[in-house]
């Protein structure tokens, strides 16, 4: 069915520029995973493109399978690196998408309804997260968990949910700085005064991990602060059409990351950093904010990055105790005599990998655990089907893509996967309990792995 | 659209997953790697093997359908857009390598395979398939197989139509024909294997390709030359071969090249350079150690600025990046990129180097020029903007004086992209009227209703030939 609105809103908000700029060499189609698994170029960046450039050039209608085509991309942008004319696909999706979400004509009023209570209502307001941290916390806690599951409450969900609901960690009311505080010093001589990227989910679902990042960085030489005004990045909401949205989050964060005068920000979640590091293109149009969203997006880093390029990388050893899980744990893990090394494999995170470019970092830092081999996965560098809310939105693309990767994670026969974002840990936790639950394979985010092995020269000292 | 009868057919024989005609489907199938070119089939058809393709061609030839064979789509000569619409068979899910015999070297494939993947393959079992055409990682073999694509080894390996000894294939009306086989021998008639060859999907389908393969090379080392004269270079690589030095690779960049690159990647190249020469020889150790020593004592005899060996594997990478970022660098300057193959004998690389860049500059445009100068293959890239009328009629007077001045050397409008529509115009220039009027029997007998890749091959109209200045 024809739609007028969606049709002239595609036409003036895609780039014209970059549509013009991919010459259909086709080199990005073996780096996609929806064009892997499906063989049809539909469903490659070429051809994605080549429909968006039908549209505003008036060849095609954006039908509902246009709709479609656009949220069946997981917005990994693996095609990003692989192009050699440099197109800025993932721009060109959130103009697609952002245009869809303006005037389609499929959402139900209760998707609407739900997507306005996430974008508008909780992710931009960290005290709100905090509540759901609570709630998510005292669900776990006071034996509400064990009554849905026991009643069956949780079969009313769609699959995909209820999946999620078991993997997901307890959520915690408390974030980081409320733990720890506000400012750290650095251990031994500053190197340079770092912002700490709290991150809305890293913060209500793996506070742990945004504690360990800290102390992480101060054993590496740098101060740490996490402004309290920071809120979401906005990448829920730029990946999803919700651009104003995200441009509101922008603004805000970046005051707040300039009134704290930080050398870097410093994050450790490949899909919230690769949204800060894009913050001058998301302000580009935006004279008064232009000069610091280009300050801010300089200054970003990963925090493997940042240790590698500019910090004293910590000494990583076994574990000085183990924790009391560890050792439950130890009894399902892979089979292999006890002084055998133990092995680990890395998860790829697509933000951080296509879009901060940053792989090598984490394997360097992982390959410097002594007594640990690093057992690289084949195809790491491949989407693991998680992609923002892709694995909600598109379970079917999603539980093929995991399938494959699991295949390939259980090939490595590591003792740990470890991720560098939380979607992709999510995941693959999802994915060990599906394709992998005897391996006793653990999955952690790769801050709390060398968090427990780092060997604190300056604690006594300091 | 389709005749609705022709359709019904067609999903009987297909499934309703193996024939689409939404106009997603059309849109993503009207275009191939070739810049500017753009037409819609009526419907896209997926078949899984050749008994579903002859069944296709019988309903297609019936219903007198024209159809267009395609892998990955990524050639440069609009081989594969539809110019007359009709029917887009993507040969994607015949993707199978059907068995490899180490008994003969030889290896049974379907069309989709991905090159890449099947040279890697190949290569796990000890053996070597040499042709390496840039498109590798995403062509297919069927693909190649129609371009007759060639790529960096073509000087010692050959290009592919060196390693097809065998085919089957569907004709227009449907019938299946097997050619050649594991022979390294057969003259059993006409050569139907090397005629099917690099004819771009104007007489038959492919199905499946019997492939040579040999022993691979035991050791491989790197090294690289710049030249404050183009002629310096020229000479250097006419003197390794009279030294009877066949290398593995011999690839040049030009000056204009050598600045974008530089700009790219930053790899500090001495920017006044004429040329730069990468060259690689592979083989047994012992003569790979000899060759590269007697081809640097050439060099340095006709005048290198400067000669860098490869230590390492590691170094070999570096002195390779010239070389391998040039179309990328290339293609990031302009929004079009128009990458051309005018090829000429080797002895003559350095009076077609120097007309492409008189030529562009009469022609006020951007052409840099790169490509494969041991068989005298240049590609001679034009940066540009598909939306800037003016130039890009400026471009394409450039490309036909370009195309002239190649055969008035000797040499060819097209050393390994094909005809396609982008080079039908020229066609007579190299072979003649009695050459395209020899070429158009033999079409006609394979596809008396011209339904295999109409509009391809042959133009309706021969360009005017241009009249070169010299100066």
């Amino acid at each position: 069915m024809a739609n007028p609105q969606l049709a002239s809103q595609l036409k003036i908000r895609l780039d014209e520029d970059q549509l013009t700029n991919c010459m259909r060499c086709g080199f990005c189609l073996p780096a996609c995973p929806t064009f892997r698994e499906t063989g049809v170029e539909a469903e490659s960046p070429r051809g994605r493109i080549a429909l968006m450039k039908a549209v505003a050039d008036g060849l095609m209608e954006p039908d509902e399978a246009f709709e479609e085509q656009m949220n069946h991309c997981l917005g990994c942008r693996a095609c990003e690196p692989a192009c050699p004319a440099d197109v800025k696909y993932g721009r060109l999706l959130e103009q697609a998408r952002d245009a869809i979400e303006d005037h389609t004509r499929r959402h139900r009023l209760w998707v609407k309804g739900v997507r306005r209570l996430v974008f508008k209502e909780l992710f931009p307001k960290q005290s709100r997260m905090r509540l759901a941290g609570k709630a998510l916390h005292a669900y776990r806690v006071f034996g509400l968990q064990r009554l849905a599951r026991r009643t069956g409450a949780l079969k009313l969900l769609p699959r995909q949910l209820a999946d999620m609901e078991r993997i997901l960690p307890a959520g915690s009311g408390r974030g980081v700085v409320e733990r720890i505080g506000e400012r750290h010093p650095a251990k031994g001589e500053k190197i340079a005064t770092v912002g700490l990227f709290r991150g809305c989910l890293m913060d209500t679902l793996f506070t742990e991990t945004n504690v360990h990042t800290v102390e992480l960085l101060t054993e590496a030489g740098f101060e740490v602060v996490i402004p309290k005004t920071q809120n979401c990045c906005g990448a829920l909401h730029a990946h999803s059409g919700e651009a104003e949205g995200a441009r509101d989050l922008a603004r805000r964060n970046i005051r707040a990351f300039k009134e704290a005068g930080v050398d870097f920000i410093v994050s450790n979640a490949g899909g919230c950093g690769a949204i800060l590091v894009e913050y001058d293109h998301l302000l580009h149009e935006d004279s008064d904010d232009r000069e610091d969203a280009a300050w801010f997006a300089e200054r970003v880093k990963d925090v493997s990055e940042l240790i590698v390029r500019y910090g004293r990388v910590p000494s990583f050893g076994p574990p000085e105790s183990e924790s009391g899980e560890e050792r439950a744990a130890s009894g399902s893990e892979r089979t292999g005599a006890a002084d055998a090394p133990l092995r680990i494999t890395y998860q790829d995170s697509c933000h951080l990998r296509n879009v901060m470019r940053s792989s090598e970092a984490p394997r360097t830092l992982m390959r410097r655990v002594e007594g640990v081999e690093f057992v690289e996965m084949f195809e790491a560098d491949r989407c693991c089907g998680s992609a923002g809310i892709y694995n909600l939105t598109q379970p079917e693309m999603a539980n093929r893509i995991l399938e494959h990767k699991m295949e390939h994670a259980n090939a490595t026969q590591a003792h740990y996967l470890l991720t560098s974002n939380p979607g992709c840990l999510l995941q693959m936790k999802l994915g060990v309990e599906r394709h992998a639950a005897g391996s006793g394979m653990r999955v952690l985010h790769i801050v709390d792995f060398l968090h427990e092995r780092m060997k604190r020269d300056y604690q006594s000292t300091v | 659209m389709l005749p609705e009868p022709a359709k019904r057919e067609l999903i009987a024989i297909l499934g309703d997953d193996g024939f689409k005609d939404d106009p997603q489907s059309l849109v993503t199938h009207s275009y191939d790697g070739t810049p500017m070119q753009q037409a819609l089939p009526d419907a896209v058809v997926y078949p899984r093997g050749t008994a579903e393709v002859s069944a296709v061609m019988k309903t297609l030839y019936n219903h007198r359908i024209p159809v267009v064979s395609r892998g990955s789509g990524t050639n440069l000569c609009g081989g594969t857009v539809p110019v007359q619409g009709g029917v887009v068979m993507v040969m994607h899910r015949m993707n199978r390598i059907v068995g490899i015999d180490l008994e003969n070297l030889a290896a049974v494939v379907q069309p989709g395979v991905n090159t890449k993947a099947f040279a890697a393959h190949v290569e796990s079992l000890g053996l070597f398939y040499p042709p390496d055409p840039s498109s590798m990682a995403v062509s297919t073999i069927g693909g190649n197989i129609a371009e007759n694509s060639g790529g960096l080894r073509g000087l010692k390996y050959g290009t592919t139509k060196d390693y097809v000894i065998g085919l089957e294939a569907v004709l227009a009306n449907g019938d299946i024909i097997r050619t050649g086989g594991k022979l390294m021998k057969d003259v059993a008639g006409y050569d139907l294997t090397k005629l099917l060859v690099g004819s771009e999907g104007t007489l038959a389908i492919i199905t499946e390709a019997t492939l040579k393969l040999i022993p691979p090379p035991k050791a491989k080392k790197t090294m690289l030359a710049m030249y404050a004269d183009l002629y310096d270079a020229a000479r250097t690589v006419s003197k390794i071969i009279e030294n009877r030095i066949i290398p593995a690779t011999l690839e040049i960049l030009d000056n204009p090249t050598i600045r974008v690159v530089d700009d790219f990647a930053k790899l500090g190249l001495p920017r006044d350079a004429e040329a730069m020469l990468l060259i690689e020889q592979d083989g047994e150790p012992e003569t790979v150690e000899r060759d590269i020593a007697r081809i640097e004592a050439i060099c340095r005899a006709e005048r290198a600025t400067e000669v860098s060996v490869a230590k390492s594997p590691e170094e070999a990478l570096k002195l390779l990046t010239a070389r391998r970022s040039a179309f990328t660098a290339l293609a990031r300057l302009r929004p079009t990129t128009i990458l051309e193959d005018a090829t000429v004998p080797r002895s003559k690389i350095a009076d077609m180097v120097l007309a492409i860049g008189r030529i562009a500059r009469k022609h006020n445009v951007s052409i840099c020029t790169f490509g494969h100068a041991g068989d005298g293959n240049l590609h001679p890239t034009a940066t540009t903007d598909a939306r800037d009328h003016d130039e890009v009629v400026r471009v394409e007077e450039a490309f036909a004086e370009i195309f002239e001045a190649a055969i008035e050397l000797g040499g060819t409008i097209t050393g390994e992209h094909g005809v396609g529509v982008v080079k039908a115009p020229f066609l007579e220039w190299k072979v003649g009227a009695a050459g395209i009027g020899a070429m158009k029997a033999i079409k006609a007998a394979f596809d008396p209703y011209n339904l295999l890749n109409p509009g391809k091959m042959f133009a309706k109209e021969t360009r005017k030939r241009v009249v070169l200045q010299r100066g």
